[in-house]
């Protein structure tokens, strides 16, 4: 090669070192390959931390009434039935093994009252199902997979960020990457490669993301040409916090409103009893009463309406603020506090059930949540979209390229619900991990394309290179691209504003040609953002394309110009793919069909 | 609208200086909200590291007038601005660059730590029984999100260098999870005591007064793990016995 390229030799290289990641990286080294595994942070910094309700699993510890089944259903009717129902089906039968290995691995769960895993409600499971770990499981959890993996004999490759994927003829042969330290560039070579990069939550300006959801694995998947499926389906979380501005966007858990906290508007009212969908009435409480009942455990009592998915409150939030109803800083109000008037020892008990949650207010607002209702606000939180796999061996179209967790689409169809996160990334790691293994073993080593890798060296390069003068500033770039998705392909969507955000984004991709940065490779930001710049506005073209063409609201998605759910709609994906004169193309794939026990399931549910 | 002057360093292992930038101040912002305006302004090529702007990845250690504290959990409202914020890098650590340092030895010192080792399950489907109370114990040490403030100031590694011979307050914590934890029936005392150096630590409580997660290091970890590794190596009687035999 006539660049001076570090090259490393894996079986299996894993991208991402999130839950998913993790967990297909152990699972492909327990078959004995060699696995690399790469990631833009160090390790045990990837947004798995932020989780903090529970992973759900239908362990039954609490409510016997559950089983996979029922999972099964929660799951499709949360994702409007756009799911592929044999991914929800795997997910609901392989989560309760997951989370049980995690505790052999030195989990430590909250426990029943006989010493078992606990689990708690949230928002449409039917059951409490959530096991957890008072509100920061995801760290137990990461923590969990980083010690255990640590010792598995994986190469890992800490602060890392991969440029392109390198394919001999079809298949993925290996990665262009460069360190984040001294900016060096360097090539893995693999036989298999599993994308787990997460989401995409920097395309918005209000995002519970941190700086390194840009869509990498969705974008390098798309350019290799995998098809990206569900991208208009994008999950605003209900309760993100929304004052003082700094910490806008950063999640405030469900599992508030799973332990009787109750949101409201400026006038005391609890809006959300006002608007209950059909699907979901005989499953909600009609009292304030029995919503409480629900949330201490009454196997009688139907859940509050706090509880019902997070699109529908997100958009009852949102109904609110722009109604005049709002909280002072256009929020609302989610009020824990409350509960005083029906527990003694209610300090406490916030304390020890949501103790990051006060801790966070208190630091970053000076608001104590046991005396004081907080304001919260819809943020970006999930991409349910993402790269279209298989749903057995998560592999892609493109052979050899595997994708496991957020950045992978089918599981969560057109709305996620809380607690499906974090069983989905060990449920589909897992088998990520051990298809990419096997499929390792079956091939011989590919080449690398190294015109490929000069050319994008090159690119790579370029912003250095470019004039100061007339040069773009890639935060501004970056910065204009996230007020533009937020105003124009945000929560509440219309035609005529996301053509005008098509066109924002022609000129948003002219604007990342010129982007100029100073300094030199060694650990800049400036460069980091300027070549993140290329995935987030993939995929920000994608989800306004699939947007502007869903003519219905559904799940996550909601058309002001199309306000009722279309039978029409029900029947396929939208799958968007790179077309042979490197345009984006957008085209309607039937649903996956259903089983006859899928029907049935599904059916008695209802 | 007010502004306020951050004295950020620059530089590498090489060496570097402190540069003063001057940027705006609105209600609630934390150093590091100051820190990426900065960047977007007028030093885009200024290294840190963040992720989750929350308190729970641990990425933004640094030292603030001082400090060490997470940038992103340190509000300006607590700070005297009408004086330069200084913002440095964790000193125990070598530089990378300006505020991001080397924190690779951590990533290492743990896995010489033997790994949680289970006893045989409880029940019959593969599944233990725990009170919620022995779990608690441990939960508190499990809080820890690896942001390395508490090996920034033990004075062990800070002052003395002793990287070789001692794995600072972050990794005895972790030794400590898995000792107390209820299902772990691995033995690490000895390594404790002849490889990991707990002997170094004085119980100056410098580590727990800058933990962000507020975990009683010194009292609920360290002193626990020092009275068993002196019960098992250093018993009075057994001393008493030797003394008398001499």
């Amino acid at each position: 090669m006539s660049l001076d390229l570090q090259t490393f030799e894996h079986d299996v290289l894993v991208i991402g070192a999130g839950g998913a990641g993790l967990r297909a990286a152990i699972e492909a080294a327990s078959t004995g390959v060699r696995v690399g595994l790469l990631c833009k942070s160090l390790l045990g910094k990837a947004h798995t931390v932020m989780a903090e309700g529970g992973v759900a699993a239908s362990l039954a510890n609490v409510d016997d009434r559950d089983n996979w089944r029922v999972h099964f259903s929660d799951t499709m009717r949360g994702g409007q039935y756009l799911n592929n129902p044999r991914m929800a089906e795997l997910h609901a039968q392989e989560a309760p093994a997951r989370v049980r290995e995690l505790e052999a691995w030195g989990a430590l769960f909250d426990r029943t009252h006989d010493g078992r895993i606990l689990q708690r409600n949230f928002g449409g499971h039917r059951y409490p199902r959530l096991a957890h770990v008072g509100d920061r499981t995801g760290l137990e959890m990461i923590r969990t997979l980083q010690d255990h993996g640590i010792h598995a004999g994986i190469d890992v490759h800490m602060e890392c960020t991969v440029l392109e994927l390198l394919k001999d003829g079809e298949r993925v042969t290996g990665v262009l990457a460069y360190d984040r330290e001294h900016g060096r560039f360097r090539v893995h070579r693999a036989r298999a490669i599993v994308l787990a990069t997460g989401g995409i939550g920097r395309a918005y300006k209000i995002t519970s993301n941190s700086w390194e959801y840009t869509g990498d694995g969705q974008g390098l998947a798309y350019r290799a040409g995998a098809d990206l499926m569900d991208m208009e389906f994008v999950q605003f979380h209900p309760t993100g916090m929304v004052w003082p501005p700094s910490v806008r966007g950063i999640l405030v858990t469900e599992g508030v409103r799973g332990e009787g906290g109750v949101l409201k508007n400026k006038e005391g009212r609890r809006f959300m009893f006002d608007d209950i969908p059909d699907n979901y009435k005989n499953q909600t409480a009609d009292n304030e009463e029995e919503g409480w009942r629900y949330t201490q455990g009454d196997k009688e009592a139907r859940r509050p309406p706090e509880l019902l998915t997070r699109d529908h409150v997100a958009r009852c939030i949102n109904r609110e603020v722009k109604a005049g109803r709002g909280s002072p800083h256009g929020g609302v109000f989610l009020d824990i506090a409350w509960i005083k008037e029906k527990l003694p020892n209610s300090v406490e008990h916030i304390k020890k059930k949501l103790p990051s949650m006060y801790h966070q207010f208190h630091q970053l607002a000076g608001l104590d949540i046991t005396t004081t209702p907080m304001e919260v606000g819809p943020t970006t939180h999930y991409m349910m979209g993402g790269i279209r796999v298989e749903a057995d061996t998560q592999m892609s179209r493109v052979p050899g390229l595997f994708a496991a967790g957020e950045c992978a689409a089918g599981l969560h169809g057109a709305n996620r619900l809380g607690g499906n996160s974090l069983s989905d990334l060990l449920v589909f790691g897992k088998r990520a991990g051990e298809h990419a293994a096997k499929f390792a073993k079956q091939q011989k080593g590919g080449s690398i394309d190294e015109a490929h890798v000069e050319t994008s060296v090159k690119r790579a390069l370029e912003p250095f290179e470019r004039p100061t003068s007339g040069g773009e500033n890639p935060y501004a770039v970056q910065h204009d691209l996230q007020e533009m998705m937020q105003d124009l392909v945000g929560i509440v969507r219309t035609e005529e504003e996301m053509r005008k955000a098509l066109e924002g984004l022609a000129k948003l991709e002219d604007r990342a040609r010129r982007v100029h940065v100073d300094g030199n490779r060694e650990f800049n930001p400036g460069w980091h953002t300027a070549l993140d710049l290329e995935n987030l506005l993939t995929v920000s073209r994608a989800i306004a394309m699939s947007a502007i063409e869903r003519k219905e609201s559904r799940g996550a998605h909601f058309r002001e110009d199309f306000q009722a759910k279309s039978d029409a709609f029900s029947k396929f994906n939208h799958v968007v793919r790179r077309g042979s004169d490197g345009s984006m193309q957008l085209a309607r794939e039937p649903l996956p069909p259903q089983s006859d026990e899928h029907k049935q399931i599904i059916a008695e549910m209802k | 609208m007010t502004n306020a002057t951050f004295r950020i360093w620059r530089g590498d292992a090489k060496g570097g200086e402190a540069r003063d930038y001057v940027t705006d101040v609105t209600e609630g912002m934390v150093v590091l909200d100051a820190v990426h305006q900065i960047q977007a302004e007028s030093a885009p090529d200024l290294a840190a590291r963040w992720n989750c702007k929350a308190g729970k990845c641990g990425s933004c250690s640094a030292e603030i007038n001082g400090a060490p504290r997470l940038m992103c959990m340190t509000r300006l409202e607590e700070l005297p601005l009408d004086e330069p914020v200084t913002i440095q890098p964790m000193k125990a650590f070598p530089s990378i660059r300006d505020l991001v340092s080397d924190v690779s030895w951590n990533f290492a010192v743990k896995k010489r730590i033997k790994k949680f080792t289970p006893r045989p399950p409880d029940a019959a489907d593969g599944t233990w029984r725990m009170a919620q109370v022995d779990v608690d114990r441990v939960q508190e040490f499990r809080k820890c999100i690896e942001c390395f403030l508490c090996q920034d100031v033990c004075h062990v590694l800070r002052e003395h260098s002793k990287h070789d011979e001692f794995i600072g307050p972050r990794f005895l914590v972790y030794a400590a999870a898995l000792e107390m934890h209820p299902l772990d029936v691995a033995d690490r005392l000895g390594d404790l005591k002849d490889d990991m150096g707990i002997g170094y630590c004085n119980i100056t409580k410098c580590c727990t007064k800058v933990c962000p997660e507020n975990i009683t290091i010194t009292d609920n970890a360290i002193i626990p793990l020092k009275e068993r590794v002196v019960d098992r190596f250093y018993d009075p009687v057994h001393a008493l016995v030797r003394l008398f035999k001499r």
